[in-house]
Parts: structure tokens; sequence; C-alpha cells
């Protein structure tokens, strides 16, 4: 019988060099879960992330969609790269991310970089990707920008872009990698909001994050990495608020300060 | 014409061979970047008159050498693929630098971003990087296609009827040498202002989403 999960990453382990990021962590995500992954910085929450579509090559660990393992094998160095790259691929193409710096394609306007992953790696014809395009730009509030070029933007709008870009391959799972940390503090709840009504919509996301209010009020599960070990787990009015180890306690109380 | 033939064709060869080393330099093989570093190390440290005449003669023995060790007949290498080989390969050094540059001024990010939406490396390479490189080496690309195109005077010291050639000999027979050697520099010139037109333009297009930020 398949596991009725989305997402699933078990013991995942990363080294760069000698230092160990990652040693052993899991996740799953079911359907319609979010996931809000917190620690401080060099914690390995990032890098976890970026684990899950091999952007970062973990060295050891599975990784499944949707009850499909994906292939892995590992190289002279020991990391594990995809055996069959069409495989990885269309993950990747189910699992969509965005960056903390947007990483919009800055040669094309706003509806281009939405329709771009469209027409090329899924196929669609320009009438249908653009209006696809359209509809997720509409969504996310920046319809007005969409013939604007990124360096034209501002961050939120640019966010609110690259959000619209990975809602529009309709995948099944979104990655968000700390979506507000670069966006000054102004700009940082329209992305927000647009994140809380992409949840709502029930959508399934992980998302590495320093914003402990969005953690609180919007995820279903709350974990906690300290140096590349999961320390803490579980829903987030019980991990938030009645932090259990010493780790989390000083780790809440320096991020509320 | 000559000249002008000689340039385009050293130009094409140029970018392949810079477009190749550029890719080596960035590539993770040690060998690769090792090769490439020896490549843009000495033919950029070393006069192209003086690499000019080793790869002619020396090329022209050594094919030599090879096609007799395989049994054929001895062949005389034309002056125009020396000519054009020469200064692609001399010129490819520069191009691997300017290419180089141009990709690492793409911020990384963008390329990842095209990954993690399930696009090969070639459409990555094509629809994201190739685009954005080209705004990034322009300045340097015209650069080393004004140097080219005077280099390519050079070409006549291999016996090349190039546009040099033609002046020098006019020059002795009509013993009017400013004249002569006026008029080749009159064109070459006139050249390369074409040249710089043309490649600004080109600049311009490939600026799109750019322009306006800068210094408002």
């Amino acid at each position: 019988m398949i596991a009725p999960h989305v997402l699933l990453a078990e013991d995942i382990t990363k080294r760069f060099g000698q230092t160990e990021v990652l040693r052993g962590v899991s996740v799953s995500a079911k359907p319609g879960d979010v996931i809000a992954l917190i620690g401080s910085s060099g914690s390995g929450k990032s890098t976890f992330l970026r684990c899950l579509n091999l952007l970062e090559r973990p060295n050891g660990g599975r990784i499944a969609l949707k009850g499909e393992a994906l292939e892995l094998a590992p190289d002279r160095d020991g990391a594990m790269n995809a055996s069959d790259p069409r495989q990885l691929r269309r993950f990747r193409s189910r699992i969509a991310m965005v960056f903390q710096h947007f990483n919009l394609w800055a040669h094309m306007t706003a509806e281009r970089n939405v329709t771009e992953g469209l027409t090329v790696v899924l196929g669609l014809n320009p009438g249908e990707a653009i209006e696809r395009a359209q509809h997720y730009l509409q969504k996310v509030g920046v319809f007005h920008r969409k013939d604007a070029y990124p360096a034209h933007l501002s961050g939120g709008e640019q966010q609110r872009v690259a959000i619209a870009r990975a809602l529009a391959m309709e995948p099944d799972v979104m990655l968000f990698d700390e979506p507000t940390s670069a966006l000054d503090p102004e700009l940082v709840g329209e992305v927000l909001r647009v994140m809380r009504a992409v949840a709502e919509e029930g959508r399934t996301m992980i998302v590495v994050t320093h914003e402990m209010s969005f953690a609180r009020e919007v995820s279903s599960e709350v974990v906690f990495l300290s140096k590349g070990v999961v320390a803490e787990r579980g829903r987030p009015d019980e991990v938030l608020l009645k932090p259990q180890t010493e780790r989390l306690q000083a780790f809440l109380a320096n991020s509320l300060k | 014409m000559t000249s002008l033939q000689v340039a385009a064709i050293s130009l094409a060869i140029a970018s392949v061979f810079g477009l190749a080393g550029a890719a080596a330099k960035l590539s993770s093989s040690r060998v690769a970047r090792g090769v490439v570093d020896v490549y843009t190390t000495v033919i950029r440290g070393v006069p192209e008159l003086a690499l000019m005449l080793m790869v002619f003669y020396g090329g022209q023995t050594l094919v030599n050498y090879l096609v007799q060790r395989a049994g054929g007949e001895y062949i005389e290498v034309p002056a125009f693929a020396a000519g054009v080989l020469t200064i692609g390969f001399v010129f490819g050094a520069y191009m691997t630098e300017t290419f180089r540059g141009a990709i690492l001024a793409i911020p990384k990010g963008q390329m990842e971003a095209a990954a993690s939406i399930g696009m090969t490396r070639s459409q990555v390479l094509l629809r994201i990087t190739l685009p954005q490189m080209i705004r990034h080496a322009i300045p340097g690309f015209t650069n080393n296609w004004l140097i080219m195109i005077k280099a390519t005077a050079l070409v006549s010291i291999i016996g090349l009827d190039d546009m040099m050639q033609r002046a020098g000999l006019a020059a002795a027979a009509t013993r009017q040498p400013l004249d002569f050697y006026l008029a080749a520099a009159a064109i070459y010139l006139a050249i390369t202002t074409i040249s710089i037109l043309l490649l600004s333009r080109v600049e311009k297009r490939f600026s799109l989403g750019v322009r306006k930020v800068e210094f408002k």
C-alpha cells in the first residue's frame, strides 16, 4: 500500500567537507500540511529544504513523492545524485520552490517568468500558459505589474511573482526558503498574506521561516532543527508555547526579542 | 575583403574556443580547468605575432609530421586556414575570460530557480544563462573584436593577401607609403566604427529589464 504522504524525506544527511550539516533529518508531509522549519542560522534548515529537490545533494537518505521513491546513487565523493535525470526533472516540476532572494529571471517580464516553466517544462502552448500565468498573477495581486521586469518591481512584488511562478506549475508540494528574510519590514506582510492564502487553499507547503507568528498561526507542524538534527517537533501551539528543550526555549526567547 | 573574411571567421572560431574555454573553467573537472588555465595564461602572455609565426610554421610541421607518420604525402597548409585558425585560437583565450566573467555575473540563484522547476541543463543554458551572458559579455567582446580586426593585419606576414599586404605592395610600387597606409588605416577605422555601433545596439537589445534602473 502506498503511504498517504505527498512528500517523504527520511534520514537526510549532508556533509560540507568535514562539517556535518544534517545528521539524519526526516519530514513527512501529508496533503494540505504546512510544515514550518525553524532554527537558528547554521542549524541546517535551508540545506535540508534544498536537499528535497536535490539543489543540494544529500550524502544519505531517501526522498519519495506521492509514494514514488526518487532513485539516488552515491557518486565518488559520497554525495547522492539522481540516477535518472528524467525522474529528477519530473520530481522537480512537481516540487516548486520559492527562494529567499526571489531568483526571478532578470531578462524576462513578470508574466514571462511565470509562463516560461509552463511552456518549457510542462509543454503548455503559449495561449494556455499566458492564461494560467495571468490567473496566478491575479491571485497573488501583481497582475497589474505583469509587463514589468524584475528590476522594476519592489521586493514584495518580486516575491509574489516568484510565488505565482511556483503556483502556476500546480505542484504537489511547495518549498519556501526563508521567503521574507530579504524583504524590507514593511513588505513582509504582503508576502505572508499571499502565503497564508495559498495555505488556506489546502496546498502542501514546507516553509523555512523566521516568522514565528506565521509558524504559529498557519502551520500544522513545527520542526525545530538544531545542529543538524530535529530537536523538537509537533503541533505549533505545543511546540512554540510549551517548548520542552532548552535549545528551543533559548531560540524562542531570542527570536521574540 | 580578405581582411574582413579573416576577421569574421576568426571571430567565429574564437567564440567557439571562448565558450568551450569558459565552460571548462567553470566546470567541476580539475583536468579541464587545468588545461584551460594553461591555455589562457600562455596565449595571453605571448605576443600575437610570435604566436602566429609559431602556430603557422609549427602547425605546418606538426600537421605534416602526423600526416607522414600516417603514410600520407606532404601537404601545404593553406595560409588562409592557418591564419584564421591561429587568430581564432589566440583570441579564444581572451574570449574565454570575457565569457567566464559574463557567466559569473549572472546570479546563480537564477539558474537554480530554472533547475528547480525541472528544466534540463541545456534549457537552463539556452533560456536563462546565454541571453543574460550576452549582455554581460558585449563590452569585453567588443574590445576583443576590435583588437582582433587589427590583429588580422598580422596575417600579411604569413603571406596572406590581406589589406596590409596590398597597402604595402602599393606603397612600394608607387613610393607613396603615407597615402596607402592612411587609406588602409581609414578602412580599419571604418570597420571598427561600424562594429562599435552594431554591437552597442545588440547590447541595448539584451539589456531589456536592466537599462532603466542604472543611475536614475
